[in-house]
């Protein structure tokens, strides 16, 4: 899948061109560079601090930049145009790692709510997209339940099918297991995993290095607010290049 | 000499604490419109909207309602605008009531937290959207009991009303004692009929904070 995204002549879904982006004189991202074909999963990994949420953060709009580029499906990001930022963001949807469901809503209002107000689809049609939905993360049961009476677990898969109510081009994952005891990373990772097989086009920050190296089609290193290495999973984990990605790995392995 | 009976007293009072009732509305409901707007005017723009928001609330809570009062009523009329006691008492504790409820309900919605708003961002609400289906329905349930504890202080804080002329309870209260020269009976009365009014909406205050506490766990 990733050679047949790198070779075959697809328009980027994300192209990424000389992003710049600071809080003060903090210059957190030095000049990014990246294009994502569709149906990729491109995993981005680094130290706390090197960038890598904030990058994410900036695709669809949650921060601001300085300079630089960023497009979604051919259209540029406008921060300073509310009607575009709402039609890029349907094209984008996005998990964090405090799941933020929205906690006086049952779990089915939280996937239909989005639906309704934006795509104005009728009740009906939004309840059954939503217990499709519920249904293909493994929560079918959990349609009347509060976010508060679930796992962080089953609240991250509810967060999972709330963002594909949208039905997104590109899914952003902000360390979406970070939060979670050990024991549950594996549920929300296996429905990570699954759309990822069924094509949809992943970012992920993640400091599941194991799952990278499983799912993802390329993995990008970032050090101190820029790409320092990409690749496939298999050179990246396999023969890094970089002193700096190979103490990264080291020090995780560790 | 006319004998007054303490039921003429009371009949009189509970006249005019309907007064201080309407009053109290008329305070709270302009208020709360008041302070509405501007608090959702500081959340949507920010920027210099922030400074106003803070001056505005910073202005009304920084000086003594009294003298809010006495502006209204004399200001309006050196500007030469010939304004009743109602219009100028109406105005003050509008205003008065509005500030407050402004940086009550801003450190409600400040106390949501920042993922709920980023959620909705990313899911493309717009701000309206996220502002009536996200954050207020949340932040409503934890502004209720402060807000009905402010109540309780705009009530008494009618009181004040009476210094630019404006027949209230306590107004009541010095004419009755005037006539009758029974000033300890009359205000004995005149602070029951206050606690009377603002006793139970403290109880129904407590009643919400436990509820929304349980709702909250």
């Amino acid at each position: 899948m990733s050679l047949a995204a790198e070779t075959a002549p697809v328009a980027p879904i994300v192209e990424i061109a000389g992003l710049r982006k600071s809080y003060g004189t903090n210059e957190v991202l030095k000049g990014i560079d990246l294009k994502v074909a569709p149906g990729e999963v491109v995993a981005i990994i680094g130290k706390s601090g090197s960038g890598k949420s904030t990058l994410l953060r900036c695709i669809n709009g949650l921060e601001e930049f300085q300079d630089g580029s960023l497009t979604v499906d051919g259209k540029p990001l406008l921060t300073d145009s509310p009607g575009a930022m709402r039609e890029l963001r349907q094209r984008v949807g996005m998990i964090f790692q405090s799941f933020n469901l929205f906690p006086h809503l049952t779990v089915g209002r939280n996937v239909m709510l989005a639906p309704t107000l934006v795509k104005k689809r009728g009740k009906a049609e939004a309840e059954a997209q939503a217990k499709a939905l519920l249904e293909r993360v493994g929560l079918a049961d959990k349609f009347d339940a509060m976010p508060d009476q679930l796992s962080g677990g089953q609240q991250q898969r509810v967060a999972i099918a709330r963002a594909l109510a949208m039905e997104p081009a590109v899914l952003l994952c902000d360390e979406i297991t970070s939060a979670l005891d050990p024991e549950l990373v594996g549920e929300v990772l296996r429905v990570v995993e699954r759309l990822a097989t069924e094509g949809m086009t992943l970012l992920m920050v993640t400091h599941e290095m194991a799952f990278a190296r499983k799912v993802s089609s390329r993995v990008v290193f970032m050090h101190l607010g820029r790409v320092h290495e990409i690749g496939p999973p298999s050179e990246i984990f396999g023969n890094p290049q970089t002193p700096e990605l190979k103490q990264f790995l080291s020090s995780i392995h560790e | 000499m006319v004998q007054f009976s303490n039921w003429d007293i009371l009949r009189n009072l509970i006249f005019a604490a309907e007064w201080t009732i309407v009053l109290s509305l008329i305070a709270f409901v302009g208020g709360g419109l008041v302070g509405g707007c501007l608090l959702v005017a500081r959340l949507w723009r920010g920027g210099w909207v922030n400074h106003v928001f803070n001056g505005y609330v910073q202005l009304f809570q920084g000086t003594p309602l009294l003298m809010q009062l006495f502006l209204s009523y004399f200001g309006l009329r050196l500007l030469g605008v010939e304004v009743s006691v109602w219009v100028s008492a109406s105005l003050a504790l509008t205003l008065y009531t509005s500030a407050f409820l402004a940086e009550i309900w801003r450190g409600c919605v400040a106390a949501i937290p920042k993922g709920q708003w980023e959620a909705s961002t990313s899911l493309a609400l717009s701000f309206g959207e996220q502002l009536r289906h996200v954050i207020l329905p949340q932040a409503l349930r934890i502004a209720i009991p402060p807000t009905v504890g402010f109540l309780v202080q705009v009530i008494k804080g009618t009181a004040l009303a009476s210094v630019i002329g404006f027949v209230e309870l306590t107004r009541a209260g010095n004419m009755i004692a005037n006539v009758t020269y029974k000033p300890f009976t009359v205000f004995a009365f005149v602070g029951l009929m206050y606690f009377v009014i603002c006793y139970p909406i403290s109880l129904y205050a407590r009643y919400l904070e436990r509820k929304t506490h349980v709702a909250r766990r």
